[in-house]
Formats: structure tokens, sequence, C-alpha cells
């Protein structure tokens, strides 16, 4: 269980980790700024196992990696958004960062109390008592997130 | 049904003889691109699975232009990491200061990339290289760790959107405006996923110059590629920089998901207002926007020809007073030219400064920061919030003609002012 923070359309990653921390790309270091010229209080107060719920087009812009990299250091249990930019997308599942598309997640308000069941993409809205129904992924993705990442799936890339 | 020059360039890469859009491909990568903010990360990921090897050292480039010549000790640790793991492994093109220059400028530049190639760098502005006929799409650093290591990635088939263009550009009208005007009309994430592909009788009278700009912004909408016809225009620019590529092309009963036409007569000077790129106005506008900062530059608008452009309209007159001109060639060999052509000596003559090849500016890394509330008027890509600096700053993307006027007015203005 989870609180929830709430963010709008369009999240970039600019404001996910500002180009001026990029400077070295220690979890604890992207961890501390995460979301900040979004939420400049975001960092301090998100505990272990929250969760970022957003708009349409969440991370677009840079690709750098750091930006998941930040929210999974915050310990963020997963981001729910109603879409997702493709790279931020890719480089999640890459790092074993969770994330769900449920287009009807704008009806989940800001401090809501949440679970999330991975497996089924069952969101649980415990403030409001409402469920909502996350996409769930393709064999072939959640083969790479059953792995722990990309990396560890070099073999199922070999010839 | 045919297939697009997308659908035909990542069958070849996965050797598979049909793919529907939406499938999921394992897919054989021609170069894996990375640069001085996101290669780290990826070195990182490599040591920390025990992989201490590549599977070409021809096929994966380095360049390392974000935060260089480095602006503290952190970047230049992250440089140094770069430069050791380049050398270890015999790294065919790794640039370094005084090599090399805006990644996006310089891959085409030195023939690196080519027509038919499929191609993943770990900067959101790879897509630029579909200008030159081939695939290519910005990853993460995980992504090119993984392509490094065994020349593989995976891929997501994506749907075709064509952007049929006709007529021809008026005059103070370029590529930028081109893609500022798509933008505006489908969002920020109006081809998310996507391919752009662009076509019709109105690619003839874009130059390459052009095209690397459309291109290198797809993904500001949200696209995963963008790309152009080979064409006499792409031929001639690859002539003396690369041989023995081979050429696609799209069907005529290709499937396109959808179509949208531009007439490239009717554009005007178009500028994206903060904090969105899709935020698109037309010039003249009513507000006033005083400027304190112009850049031209990036991988964006950082080539010869835009340069050229801009000094067209700088030279014999000032930059105004409270407006500081960065201007940023994209490559060495821009610089070089910039020298020989006289223009280094229009722009300090106007009151600007020329400074190195790097992406500093425009990410808020260095070497044009903005304080609170300043005002920048930029050929760049970007204008989200805080992205040059202050959160309280703000950037306005425009083409380099747009910038100079901008200068030497001291506000945002179409060159037709002048």
């Amino acid at each position: 269980m989870g609180k929830v923070y709430k963010f709008a359309d369009n999240v970039d990653t600019d404001v996910i980790i500002p180009a001026r921390y990029l400077n070295q790309s220690s979890v604890e270091h992207l961890a501390s700024h995460c979301m900040e010229d979004a939420d400049a209080t975001f960092a301090s107060k998100v505990k272990k196992g929250d969760f970022i719920v957003a708009g349409e087009n969440f991370g677009c812009g840079s690709s750098r990696e750091h930006a998941p990299i930040a929210i999974k250091g915050c310990g963020v249990e997963a981001v729910i958004a109603k879409s997702f930019a493709r790279i931020f997308y890719r480089n999640a599942i890459n790092i074993g960062l969770a994330i769900v598309v449920c287009p009807d997640c704008g009806e989940i308000n800001e401090g809501d109390e949440l679970t999330f069941d991975a497996s089924s993409g069952a969101i649980s809205d415990l403030t409001t008592s409402k469920t909502y129904q996350g996409d769930t992924f393709p064999p072939f993705i959640k083969n790479i997130i059953d792995k722990g990442g990309l990396l560890n799936c070099l073999e199922d890339f070999s010839d | 049904m045919g297939y697009t020059i997308t659908e035909k360039l990542l069958m070849k890469a996965c050797k598979k003889t049909e793919i529907k859009t939406g499938e999921l491909i394992k897919v054989n990568l021609d170069m894996v691109l990375g640069n001085d903010i996101t290669t780290p990360v990826a070195i990182a990921e490599l040591e920390k699975k025990g992989i201490d090897r590549i599977f070409d050292k021809d096929k994966i480039s380095i360049v390392l232009d974000h935060f260089t010549p480095n602006k503290d000790i952190k970047s230049a640790t992250q440089s140094a990491k770069c430069r050791t793991f380049a050398k270890r492994h015999a790294i065919t093109h790794f640039y370094d200061v005084g090599r090399m220059g805006i990644e996006h400028a310089l891959l085409p530049e030195q023939g690196i990339v080519k027509p038919g190639d499929v191609i993943i760098g770990a900067d959101s502005h790879t897509c630029t290289y579909g200008a030159i006929a081939a695939f290519s799409t910005g990853v993460g650093s995980t992504d090119m760790a993984m392509g490094m290591a065994c020349g593989k990635t995976w891929l997501r088939v994506p749907a075709q959107i064509k952007v049929v263009l006709k007529g021809k550009l008026a005059p103070f009208v370029s590529g930028k405006d081109l893609i500022l005007h798509l933008i505006g009309m489908i969002g920020v994430d109006g081809a998310l996923y996507k391919t752009l592909e662009f076509c019709g009788e109105g690619v003839s009278s874009l130059s390459m110059d052009d095209r690397f700009t459309v291109c290198n912004m797809a993904v500001e909408c949200g696209a995963k590629n963008g790309i152009f016809p080979f064409d006499e225009i792409t031929e001639e620019y690859l002539k003396e920089r690369v041989a023995g590529y081979t050429v696609f092309s799209s069907d005529a009963d290709a499937f396109y998901e959808k179509t949208i036409e531009i007439d490239l007569a009717k554009l005007r000077p178009t500028v994206a207002f903060p904090h969105l790129p899709s935020n698109v106005r037309t010039l003249p506008c009513k507000e006033t926007v005083k400027a304190d900062q112009v850049l031209i530059g990036s991988c964006t608008n950082g080539r010869l020809s835009d340069i050229e452009k801009a000094c067209a309209i700088l030279k014999g007159r000032k930059v105004a007073d409270g407006v500081r001109l960065i201007v940023t060639p994209a490559t060495q060999k821009i610089y070089l030219e910039c020298v020989k052509r006289g223009l280094c000596e229009i722009i300090v003559e106007a009151g600007g400064v020329v400074s190195t090849p790097t992406c500093g500016a425009c990410l808020g890394g260095h070497m044009g920061i903005l304080a609170s509330k300043e005002v920048c008027i930029s050929s760049t890509n970007r204008n989200f919030v805080g992205r040059m600096g202050a959160i309280d700053s703000e950037i306005y993307l425009a083409s380099p003609e747009v910038c100079a006027a901008s200068a030497v007015l001291g506000r945002l203005a179409s060159p037709e002012e002048l």
C-alpha cells in the first residue's frame, strides 16, 4: 500500500531529473533530486511503496535513463499514467521500474492510498474504494521484467 | 499489401519477410551511439553484469558532446570513464574534444551512418539520421549497453504516418518552421510510438540540412522515427562521405494509419512559445517578447547553412543592447568553415560569441545558462520548464534566421521586420 503523488500531462524527463544533476549518475544522487522541477519537495516526502499517477505522455523528451533510475531510487512502487513517452517506457522496462498504462487513472486523487498487483494489473484505490484495470505486458516484455531487466536477457538475444 | 521504407528496414534487421504493426521484434544493429551523459550509465550496467565484450568496435560511436569541454570535476570523471572504455575496446568512432562535434551533426558529416542502416542511440535526437533514409531511434543507456554487448535490441514495429509535402518554402522559412508547424498540428504526443514518413513533391525543395532538422525533432511529437526518401539531394550529400549502402523505398501500396498534408508555400516563420514545442505561433505575433539571450546551435540547427543564414542577417548589424548572442557551430568541421568563410568575424563584429561545439546550453548544462525570469530565443529543440536553467526562465524555439533577427532587434522578431 502506498500514497499517490499526482502529476499532469507531458511530464518531461528534464523536470524528472534536471540536466544540472546529470554530471554524476549514482542512484542516491539522482533520487535525491527526483521530480525537483515539478515538485521541489517530492524527493523528501515520497516513501517506499508510494505511487506516481500522471496523465498523457509521461517521461517525454530526453532519453536520460537517469529519470526512471531516480524514480525507482526513491522507492516508487509504480508509475501509473494514461500513456508513456516511448523511450521512458522502454527504459523503465529495461531497468525494472514498474509502469502501468491505465486510461482511467485520471480519477485517482493526490494522496489516495493504492495497492497494485503487478501480475494482474489490478489497481485498488482504498481511499475511494474504486478499482482500475491497468494494461498488462505482452509475453516478450514480461520476460524482460521477470528476469529483472534487459541485460539479464542477453542469452535470449543470441542467435 | 506493400511495405513502407521503415518496415523494410526493420524486416532487414530482424531477418523476416513479413512484419506487422505492433509486433515486438529483435533487430540487428548497424550502429550503437552514446554520449558523455548516457554512456557512463551503460558502462556501469555492463560492469555490474560482468560483461566485458563488445560486438563490433566499428559499430559503436561514443561522442563526448554534452558537458564538454568538461565543466566540472564530476563531468570530467564521466568523460574519463568513456575515454577509458573506448580505449580498452579500441572503439573506432570515439570523439573527444578537438575532434568531436554534436553527435547528430557529426555522425552523418563523417559518413558513420548511411542509408539502409538500423541505428539506436542513447540520446533522444538519434532520430535525426532518418534524413538519409536510415531507421534511427533514441533509446536509453541499458539499451545502449545491450546493443554494445550483442549488437541487438528489441523494437515494437511502429504504425506509419505519411506526411505529404507539396510546394516550396518561402524566403526566411526553413525545415525548422516545417517541423514546428507539424508538432503544433498534432501535439507533443501526436505521433507517439509511430513513424513520420515525409514524402511528396515538396521533399525535393528541402536541403539535407532542412531534412536533418525535421527528422531531429520528430521525437518532439513522440515519434519513434522520422524518415525521408533517398533522392538526388541525399546522393549528392553522401558522395564524398560514404560508399556502399543500400537504398530502401516505400511501396506504392504500403499501409499508412494516417496521412497529413502540408503545403510548404503556406508556412510562415514559426515559434514554439514556452513550455512545449507544440505551443506554436507564427510571426509576426502580437506579443512583445524581450530577449535576454539568443542561442544559435544544437543538433537541430547548428549546421553550416544554419549559421550562414543567421550571418546573412547579422552582417553589418549589431546585437541589441542587453542581449547575449551565443553561436555554437555543431562540429569542428563546421567551425573551421565558419572561420574560413568569415562567419565567425561577422558574429564577433555583431557582438556575439562563437562557442566550441557542445550541447551545453541547449540542455541547461553549461555555456549559456538562464537566470530567473530570463528569456532565450533559441534554435534548439526543447522549451520545457527549466530546460536551459532557472525553472522560471523561458525558451522560445525558432529557426536560426528568426534567432538572428531577434538578436538584432532585442525581441522575438521575424527577419522580414529588419
